[in-house]
């Protein structure tokens, strides 16, 4: 692939001309810093263990990763818009509680728990966007009062406890596989390809980048900056509990503290990823490309043998270079 | 005696904003394609008067008609549909998004596709039209450029471009000189000349004499929410308008419109 396709395939095709070498070469290592310590790690990774290169070990990764790319995925428009969702951690919980809890008789098929998991993030979603929209509450204040409602909610509906013994239909939304392929996998494709396709094609997805961007200038040009705001949290929500039904059928059973921190965990792999901590600027695939980062680099220690409390530090040092390299090549 | 064709006309505006009373019977009228300044200091009205013809704002009083009919705007869509577009002092421009999204920030173009199930945008016609304007415009500058990247003067050119990308017959423009460094002026009034070539009508809103004084083919001169003045230019003196801007008084024949 020549550069400049590898290039428009990373970055889309709205990347702006730039002009100087200097601009240049930062731009490059900016664009493809990440992919070089991506497949830095990757090939460590398969030099130096002899479990990490098989189909199963990388089906699993993406099938861990899926959970929080989910999260991350929502994320990314929310944070494009410059706000920020805590919630959505809390809402993994919620909607694994109460779909797992349609779910427990043998009987049970897989659509309504699922319908109704996704509803609660909905819900919680129009919950966010009200506070923030209505109330004019700061994104950050909003959902992490929402987030402890929801973790509140959690507990109170399934008193505490899990909700364990669930239907085999339901289990096929987290465990079932399609052919050689996890369901979750093709759920986690079609969700970004969808998102992808909103952000990039669609005046909704250039609206988000708009108020990101200039809130007042999106605004006076007849942009209808509430419906945005409206929309990210709607999409960060059902996402959310996408990815608490998901987790739920995946692990036959619902834990009310669930998602516990996962909020944390997306935002890095957004960050990383390369959106804009303040909106206007980011992408789907550069969350992508976070989230498998963090999920490749977890696998590998683990494979390693690195114990966990290796692990977070790790973590927060991969979240620092990327942050690093962004501010670098934004400079 | 004959009306000569008027493209907008405001009449006996009134305006307040609680105890404030910001435009007190104000008329105003727009001939097609031409410049007309709107003169005044701080807190004359202007903005507030042209506020209300980009229907920012809705008049406590009065009338607005476009090309003959009477209209009311709701919305500054409303306004902009009729082809009145204003252009505003800062530009209202998203620096994160290139030109032709710019451009048609808020009026995307799109298309149906997947047998009419998606409407998704469409930027081979957003593209080909943004060159266009640029082109009408004599501005060479790529339409897949960041507006972070832009200069303030080539900046004001895509603000221009998004007016006549959808037909405006109306361009109003709010203090157009006060984002600019002192050379690109020039470049400015080109603009506005080019766009009465295009057979554009535009509204100047300034303080500054010596730019409306080389423009404008009528100036109206606002001074605390009322016309004091108004002139084909050249038939006043700088020093005389500058003196109704600061001691002005309502003008009799102004307000029977006779001019």
């Amino acid at each position: 692939m020549t550069h400049a396709a590898l290039r428009t395939f990373l970055e889309g095709r709205d990347i702006g001309q730039e002009v100087g070498r200097s601009r240049r070469v930062k731009n490059l290592i900016g664009d493809y810093g990440l992919v070089a310590i991506f497949v830095v790690c990757f090939v460590v990774l398969s030099a130096t263990t002899s479990g990490f290169l098989t189909v199963d070990n990388l089906i699993n990764v993406i099938e861990q990763s899926s959970i929080i790319g989910f999260l991350a995925i929502g994320l990314t428009f929310v944070m494009l818009t410059g706000g920020i969702d805590l919630s959505v951690g809390a809402v993994v919980g919620l909607a694994g509680v109460v779909s797992a809890s349609f779910a427990q008789s043998a009987g049970a098929g897989g659509l309504l728990p699922l319908a109704l998991g996704l509803t609660v993030g909905l819900l919680v979603g129009l919950v966010n966007s009200g506070l923030i929209i209505r109330g004019g509450v700061l994104p950050f204040l909003a959902t992490l009062a929402v987030l402890t409602i929801a973790r509140g909610l959690a507990l109170i509906y399934s008193d505490g406890g899990p909700t364990t013994g669930l239907s085999n239909p339901f289990q096929v939304l987290g465990a079932g596989m399609i052919g050689p392929v996890p369901v979750l996998v093709v759920m986690f494709v079609a969700v970004v390809l969808v998102a992808e396709f909103v952000l990039r094609r669609t005046a909704f997805g250039r609206h988000v980048y708009a108020v990101g961007g200039n809130v007042e200038s999106a605004r006076t040009v007849g942009v209808s900056v509430n419906r945005v705001l409206l929309g990210v949290y709607l999409i960060c929500g059902l996402l959310a509990g996408l990815a608490g039904v998901v987790l739920a059928a995946r692990v036959n059973g619902a834990d009310p503290m669930a998602g516990n921190g996962y909020e944390l965990e997306a935002i890095s792999a957004v960050v990383i990823g390369g959106t804009s901590f303040f909106g206007g600027s980011g992408s789907v695939r550069g969350t992508v490309l976070g989230v498998m980062l963090l999920g490749v680099v977890m696998n590998g220690l683990n494979l390693l043998d690195v114990t966990s409390y290796y692990q977070q530090v790790v973590q927060g040092l991969v979240l620092v270079l990327a942050v690093l390299l962004n501010r670098w090549k934004s400079g | 005696m004959y009306a000569r064709p008027t493209l907008v006309e405001l009449s006996n505006i009134w305006k307040s904003f609680g105890a404030v009373r910001a435009l007190r019977g104000v008329s105003f009228d727009v001939r097609p394609g031409e410049t007309h300044a709107l003169v005044g200091d701080n807190g004359a009205g202007k903005t507030t008067l042209m506020k209300i013809l980009s229907g920012v704002y809705r008049p406590d009083r009065g009338e607005i008609t476009v090309a003959g009919e009477k209209v009311s705007f709701s919305r500054p869509r409303d306004s902009r549909d009729l082809g009145i577009e204003m252009i505003y002092q800062d530009f209202a421009l998203a620096e994160n998004l290139d030109i032709r999204s710019n451009i048609f920030l808020g009026r995307e173009r799109r298309r149906k596709t997947m047998g009419g199930l998606l409407r998704v945008l469409d930027n081979r016609y957003m593209d080909t039209e943004t060159r266009r304007v640029l082109a009408s415009l004599d501005v060479d500058i790529d339409p897949g450029l960041k507006v972070r990247r832009l200069s303030a003067g080539q900046r004001q050119a895509v603000a221009i471009g998004r007016a006549l990308a959808f037909d405006a017959k109306l361009v109003i423009m709010d203090e157009p000189t006060a984002n600019l460094a002192i050379g690109k002026v020039e470049k400015l009034l080109e603009l506005t000349e080019r766009l009465r070539d295009l057979g554009i009508a535009v509204i100047l809103i300034s303080h500054r004499m010596d730019e409306v004084f080389s423009v404008a083919d009528r100036l109206t001169v606002l001074r605390q929410g009322q016309v004091v003045g108004r002139f084909r230019s050249g038939e006043l003196s700088e020093s005389r308008i500058s003196n109704l801007i600061a001691r002005g008084l309502p003008d009799p024949m102004v307000r029977r419109g006779d001019l």
